[in-house]
């Protein structure tokens, strides 16, 4: 997970020839600037083999996945089958231990409404581990996105149960410090991120899910931000589930994924209901599919499935060790280059340690859509805003940021390209460089 | 870069009229969600009708460059007129900014408003821009008074 970084980041060479995969870097922007996409922590770009793969299954396999018994059928329920087991193997899992989803924000809503809906008895789960109401506590943090944050909200609305955080500090790390007050006996879930999507703060994880398993708490992970720029095995996280999002990992939009563990799955209620996920139906009622089946109403997005199995491949064949060594040294020329420029503040850890490559900062006297204008106007595609953690932003005592967030086709030259484009800030808006009005 | 005209960071800078002052009819607090700026507005208006007169329009602004400075303008523009001049310097507003840039605004109905053409090419910003003026808009609604006549509402697109 964060081990200390052993691969060798890619020669220039090697940054070529991915760049040359990915048709979309190669478009200018704004009067013919090369794009400089720093926004990978939004979405990253695609691959021509991911997008090959989303076309082949519509010109070769289109057919409903589990359902019919002709050729076409058949080849297409493999075809979709072979993409959960890739998927799966990418990050160390058992092939039925995947389920597909919308997103990981349509993941982790159906763990949220799998409590719900062992709450009052539905759902088809066995499992009292999911069975939650008043006195009962959720757990996240203050730096969750709000996809890992509005479920657990509403869950705690819905059955009376309260939602509690565990704090960020003033450097942007979680504070452990009397986390065991947080996280206790009443505590039902505890669901974070393995990496903020503001601050690239990574979290420690192992520690953080055996507290929840002292407490008897299901434990999920939110790895959008891990599992598309690091080695992630999930047997080794201690987490229960574990969700993430094919586009972040050059994968196509429309498509994310759940893990958990067999039992768990296996125990937990049902959230989305119909077609495929049935064992048998009658007037009255149904029984369920087994895992991961049972999670999978209606026509699934097989497109976009096998698209995300090209983009595991692809990741495979770059080697995941080698990509967070790359992102590890463009990071660090990031922060350099933050550093040297008084004006400019980061928000969240100023040093490579148990960080990943999204960078959020702040420029004194300018908002974060200013400085995302005259970045963009230089070609540079960069996020400006809350990033969807508007509370985590609050914390940390800005309104806005901007992130620069990279991926493994990103180069070295091209975060010298943003440096030399944010020095144009404060010129244009009139704010002095000596540092007098940073803090 | 044309969008950062001299005039848009004067204002943005040193917002005219900006603070919450007494007295005042109705007030407002307008959010814009992709990016969390934020703008309290308050209206006194005397009078009534088309010929009711916009004593004051105070507000306090957090946000962009663009935010800011749109509604910095908009209380120079506006105070001290009467509803129908300001309802006016609405239309040509919204007109230039949702124009996609073709409407370069006339100084003589909108004033220092042309410093904002250009925000028109970049849409993402025209919701910066607007978010003063609609918050006046609602203010004005709570308070009893249309900013908008019927005849100019149904056929602009929203941003």
């Amino acid at each position: 997970m964060t081990a200390p970084v052993t691969a060798e980041a890619f020669s220039s060479a090697e940054v070529a020839r991915i760049r040359a995969d990915v048709p979309i870097l190669a478009r200018t922007v704004r009067e013919d600037r090369p794009l400089v996409y720093l926004d990978s922590g939004a979405t990253s770009q695609k691959p021509g083999s991911v997008l090959d793969a989303e076309r082949e299954w519509y010109e070769r396999f289109n057919a409903a996945p589990h359902r019919g018994a002709h050729a076409l059928s058949e080849e297409g329920t493999e075809a979709y089958e072979s993409a959960r087991l890739r998927i799966a193997a990418f990050v160390g899992a058992a092939h039925d231990e995947i389920v597909f989803t919308k997103n990981a924000t349509e993941a982790l809503n159906l763990v949220a409404y799998a409590f719900s809906n062992a709450a009052t008895g539905g759902g088809g789960g066995s499992g009292e581990r999911f069975r939650i109401g008043p006195g009962d506590e959720i757990v996240v943090t203050e730096m969750e996105h709000h996809a890992n944050l509005i479920p657990w909200q509403e869950l705690a609305r819905r059955t009376g149960a309260t939602l509690r955080w565990i704090g960020v500090r003033d450097d942007g790390r979680l504070e452990l410090d009397g986390i065991e007050n947080v996280v206790t006996e009443r505590t039902k879930v505890v669901s974070f991120t393995h990496q903020s999507n503001v601050l690239g703060t990574i979290t420690p994880v192992r520690r953080i899910a055996e507290l929840a398993r002292e407490a008897g708490a299901v434990s999920v992970l939110d790895a959008c931000q891990s599992v598309p720029h690091m080695p992630v095995t999930v047997t080794e996280l201690g987490v229960d589930l574990l969700a993430f999002s094919g586009h972040k990992m050059l994968g196509p939009m429309g498509v994310g994924a759940l893990w958990g563990r067999a039992e768990v799955l296996d125990e937990m209620p049902v959230f989305l209901t119909g077609g495929s996920m049935i064992e048998t139906v009658t007037m009255e009622s149904a029984t369920y599919a087994p895992v991961p089946q049972k999670f999978e109403a209606g026509v699934p997005n097989a497109a976009q499935a096998i698209g995300l199995a090209a983009a595991c491949d692809y990741l495979t064949d770059l080697g995941m060790a080698r990509v967070a060594a790359h992102e590890h040294l463009l990071t660090a020329r990031i922060l350099e280059g933050l550093a040297e420029r008084p004006w400019v503040r980061v928000v969240g850890p100023t040093d490579l340690t148990e960080r990943g490559g999204a960078v959020a900062f702040v420029v004194d006297g300018v908002h974060a859509h200013d400085v995302g204008q005259v970045l963009d106007h230089e070609g540079v595609a960069v996020r400006v805003g809350h990033h969807c953690a508007w509370p985590l932003h609050r914390r940390m005592g800005v309104t806005a940021t901007t992130r620069v967030s990279v991926h493994a086709y990103n180069t070295v030259e091209e975060i010298d390209v943003f440096l030399a484009a944010l020095d144009l800030v404060p010129a244009v808006f009139g704010v002095s460089t000596t540092g007098a009005g940073a803090r | 870069m044309d969008l950062y005209q001299e005039l848009i960071i004067e204002h943005s800078k040193r917002p005219h009229r900006a603070g919450l002052r007494q007295p005042f009819e109705a007030e407002v607090h307008h959010v814009n969600p992709t990016c969390g700026d934020e703008v309290t507005v308050r209206v006194h208006v005397s009078g009534a009708g088309p010929d009711a007169v916009l004593e004051d329009v105070s507000y306090d602004a957090l946000g962009c460059s663009i935010s800011v400075a749109s509604a910095s303008i908009m209380a120079q523009e506006i105070t001290g007129h009467p509803l129908r001049d300001a309802a006016t310097t609405y239309a040509a507003v919204r007109s230039m900014l949702t124009s996609k840039g073709v409407d370069q605004g006339d100084e003589e109905v909108i004033g220092d408003g042309v410093a904002l053409s250009g925000v028109a090419r970049y849409p993402a910003r025209v919701k910066c821009a607007l978010l003063g003026w609609m918050a006046l808009e609602d203010a004005l609604a709570q308070a009893g008074h249309a900013l908008r006549g019927s005849e100019n509402r149904t056929q602009e697109g929203t941003s």
